[in-house]
């Protein structure tokens, strides 16, 4: 990849189906516009994502990932979103441990019913990343 | 317990921080794992061979969607892009995809180019994943070798001013969706029974309305209201807009049809109190209420012929204890042992046990032949299977006392619109007959103040219109003209929305029956202390002038709400609800009456505010929704199961432990102990897949090798 394009943040997004794929749907059909930085992958369920996946991504040079689900106590599989979330404080653990900022991995909570909310918090992610730059492991794999 | 958990934690940090360090060994086990057949015989890659990573052949198909997508980004290059990606076979774009002539292209492709996996960019896989499934079903190939990239609700209409940007972020998620369209494998969706019973939830107009259509249908209905008596919200009004229809009149016959049915077993003074199982199978424990009086099948039941409550009302007159009827808006006084109303079904008493002194007056006044009351009942929890569920839970008023500037609970001489719906009714406390609450004189002005709590911003109403205020003010104008000679109705209004059919035209009618109409939103009112007449301070915006208006009774139209224990309701079927706390349906405009819980239907004003003619109308469509299932006798269940990868698993039961659904369990196969999935019961959540440590646990469609390669072809996929 050329180095004097100008820096883009790579952000991957983990949401889940029933809430914050929907949300974000929302957000589509009231065109509210947020940055196009993050990249979705959809699951059915934030309790599918695997602490391996997180630290898959930031391996792969990502600057950032964000998991978003159902608020809690709404999830579509009733508890998912606890262990996801149970998951999510122990990557945050092992992110800190090896000098990784642990801003990077944010989980969010976003509702079927939340679109201007997802768009907020999608600036929001993008705006920190922006503001922590490149990940140091992209400089690491170089 | 604590300790337990504690170190569960522990063993899990060291075993991730383990894999964090060898990051380049994570590849390899991914690879291992994708060779590796799926576990169940029937879920296996179709042939031998025949789509492993190395010669998976994938279409894409990028739609416009008119200028939906293709206004915001460059087709053309994320068409010339698709077609360097690995495995891309053939690349094509249409104007829609979704028409008759797009999916037809998809067929045409997949059979002239021997195509192995479909990837269309166009919408959400949440509204066209089905049409397309089809459309690559159709094809010869497994509706499931089917993956959706969203490049419009989540890409061109969030990015409409970043050409650039859109563009390449579509191009990325072409790339993530032919990844994993590279790895899908053919699967099988699950037939199972459907269990020929439905179930509805309050006995409103709508859930009674969807109980009848449901047991015309021939199916067995179970009707749950947790009140004493069927009927709901509109048993509570006098006249029905904008035909003043007695509101009674009408509803009477539906609900002796409702006691009456065969098909319908009704349940008052119940509660749902547990939901267990899915769509065709939903088991539900329901708790009834100890009512404290028997019906006449409970006597016969227990023996006492002839026996059970007649509803004779001896009980009620001999009943020392006296409450406010709360159906009455407690407005008139009911005993302990009461009904709501002459016209209540069934015609069973209750006793309010929270009141009750347990006197026994009641039990001797029943006499020993219909020995009906038994002050000792106990709640009883019964268990019934179903297979489709109907939510008709209804509203509430909200507490408008909140907006303290309208007095209301402060001035007597200030009322709601539904204690005035008693009060002008014939059968209510005041036998119809309007009064002031402060003195009981008539009332020859009256205010009615409309959004009173709806269309308010303030945060401390509800920002919705509650869609039915404007026209019940306009009826409870035409009665107090009808039936007060002299009495003037003065509305406070922001707009008048009278949009259903002939509403305007009654609109114009009440104009015209002289009732004075005040554009503006009442600031204030005060209540003159000697006289208990009412100020009403406002101002009205048409002949831009405060007013300061004496009036001897003020209506407030109050902002409806969702019932209190929607929440608990709702949760207990998985079903989701918008901001406003309204249930939410599966579209708004094409899935009105669905969930997001396969086999949970919604009617009525739990699903939004509506009137009358549209609560039926929903219950009807509810009604006919919920039906099908039952009539198809069997339903597919998508499937996304998880899998044991048997020779991976250790057995050590943490899955187990995570599950929500009691859907996997340890079983020794083989001399070793592993996990078994009872796919009837799993639901695919994933929680387990999640989290086995040893990546023994095969989500399909969601396989840990898909996602990686998700993750993969995002991150790694542009450079290399």
């Amino acid at each position: 990849m050329a180095d004097n394009k100008v820096w883009k943040p790579k952000i991957l997004g983990m949401v889940c189906n029933w809430c914050s794929y929907a949300g974000a749907d929302l957000a589509g059909g009231g065109r509210i516009q947020y940055p196009p930085d993050v990249r979705i992958i959809r699951v059915m369920c934030t309790g599918r994502f695997d602490s391996l996946f997180v630290l898959k991504a930031f391996a792969d040079g990502a600057d950032g990932v964000l998991i978003s689900g159902c608020h809690f106590g709404d999830c579509h599989y009733l508890e998912g979103n606890f262990k996801a979330a149970k998951r999510m404080f122990m990557v945050k653990r092992l992110m800190k441990s090896i000098g990784l900022d642990d801003r990077r991995f944010r989980m969010t909570f976003v509702s079927a019913s939340e679109g201007a909310k997802w768009a907020a918090v999608i600036t929001d992610v993008v705006r920190t990343i922006n503001e922590l730059g490149p990940s140091p492991i992209t400089e690491f794999r170089k | 317990m604590m300790v337990e958990k504690k170190k569960t934690t522990t063993k899990k940090t060291e075993t991730k921080k383990q894999e964090a360090k060898k990051v380049a060994p994570v590849k390899q086990e991914v690879k291992k794992q994708a060779a590796a057949p799926a576990p169940a015989a029937q879920n296996a890659v179709a042939a031998p061979g025949a789509t492993t990573q190395k010669d998976a052949r994938i279409g894409v198909f990028i739609c416009h969607c008119g200028t939906n997508i293709a206004g915001s980004m460059d087709i053309q290059a994320v068409q010339d892009y698709a077609k360097t990606i690995p495995h891309v076979a053939y690349v094509d774009n249409y104007k829609y995809m979704c028409s008759m002539p797009g999916q037809t292209l998809i067929q045409k492709a997949v059979k002239e180019n021997n195509l192995t996996g479909v990837v269309v960019a166009a919408c959400t896989p949440r509204l066209h994943e089905p049409t397309f499934r089809t459309a690559t079903k159709d094809a010869g190939l497994n509706p499931f070798r089917f993956e959706m990239a969203n490049i419009r609700d989540q890409n061109s209409w969030v990015h409409m001013h970043d050409r650039e940007g859109s563009t390449e972020k579509a191009k990325d998620a072409v790339r993530i969706a032919v990844a994993k369209a590279a790895l899908l494998q053919d699967l099988f969706p699950k037939s199972v029974p459907v269990e020929p019973a439905a179930m509805v939830v309050g006995a409103g107009v709508a859930g009674m309305q969807a109980s009848l259509d449901l047991a015309a249908a021939g199916i067995k209905t179970y009707l749950i209201e947790s009140d004493m008596s069927i009927g709901g919200r509109m048993s509570q009004l006098d006249k029905t807009f904008p035909t003043l229809d007695c509101s009674q009149c009408i509803l009477t016959p539906k609900m002796v049809d409702v006691g009456r049915s065969e098909k319908i077993e009704l349940m008052t003074w119940s509660e749902v109190e547990n939901v267990e199982g899915y769509i065709g199978n939903f088991e539900v424990t329901i708790k009834k209420k100890a009512r404290g009086v028997m019906t006449p099948k409970e006597a016969a039941a227990k023996g006492i012929v002839g026996g059970g409550c007649n509803g004779c009302g001896d009980c009620d007159a001999v009943c020392p204890v006296i409450k406010p009827n709360v159906f009455e808006v407690g407005m008139k006084p009911r005993k302990a042992i009461y009904i709501n109303h002459p016209q209540v079904v069934p015609l069973i008493y209750t006793i309010d046990f929270n009141a009750c002194v347990k006197c026994g007056l009641c039990v001797t006044a029943c006499g020993p032949e219909k020995r009906a009351i038994d002050l000792n009942m106990q709640d009883e929890f019964i268990k019934v299977k179903v297979g489709t569920v109907i939510l008709a839970t209804g509203y509430d008023i909200f507490p408008i006392e909140n907006k303290q500037e309208w007095g209301y609970k402060r001035y007597e001489n200030v009322i709601t619109s539904l204690e005035f719906e008693r009060l002008i009714c014939a059968s209510g406390p005041t036998g119809g007959h309007l009064v002031r609450p402060s003195d009981g004189q008539t009332p020859m002005r009256v205010a009615f103040v409309l959004c009173a709590g709806s269309r308010d911003n303030t945060g401390i109403g509800k920002p919705y219109c509650s869609r039915f205020c404007c026209m019940y003010s306009l009826k409870h104008a035409h009665q107090i003209v009808e039936k007060i000679p002299g009495c003037v109705p003065y509305i406070f209004y922001m707009d008048i929305r009278s949009f259903g059919k002939m509403y305007e035209e009654f609109y114009y009618r009440i104009q015209n029956e002289g009732a004075k109409f005040i554009r503006g939103r009442v600031a204030n009112i005060l209540e003159d202390p000697k006289t208990k007449n009412l100020h009403v301070y406002a101002d009205d915006t048409l002949l831009d002038r405060p007013v300061d208006m004496e009036v001897d009774l003020v209506v407030l139209a109050a902002a409806i709400e969702p019932k209190a224990d929607t929440n608990r309701t709702r949760k207990l079927f998985g079903v989701s609800c918008s901001q406003d706390g309204w249930l939410l349906e599966a579209h708004p405009k094409l899935n009105p009456c669905g969930t997001t819980t396969a086999g949970v239907f919604l009617a009525g004003v739990c699903q939004g505010p509506k009137d009358i003619p549209d609560t039926v109308a929903q219950a009807e469509g509810a009604a006919s929704a919920a039906s099908i299932p039952i009539h198809m006798g069997e339903v597919e269940l998508e499937p996304y199961f998880a899998q044991c990868i048997e020779e991976k698993c250790a057995g050590c039961g943490m899955c187990v432990n995570l599950c929500p659904y009691s859907a996997l369990s340890l079983v020794e196969k083989n001399g070793r102990t592993v996990m078994q999935v009872t796919e009837a019961k799993c639901k695919g959540c994933g929680t387990c897949g999640g989290f086995c440590p040893g990546g023994a646990i095969w989500m399909q469609h969601f396989a840990t090798p898909q996602i990686v390669a998700q993750i993969d072809a995002f991150l790694l996929g542009g450079e290399e």
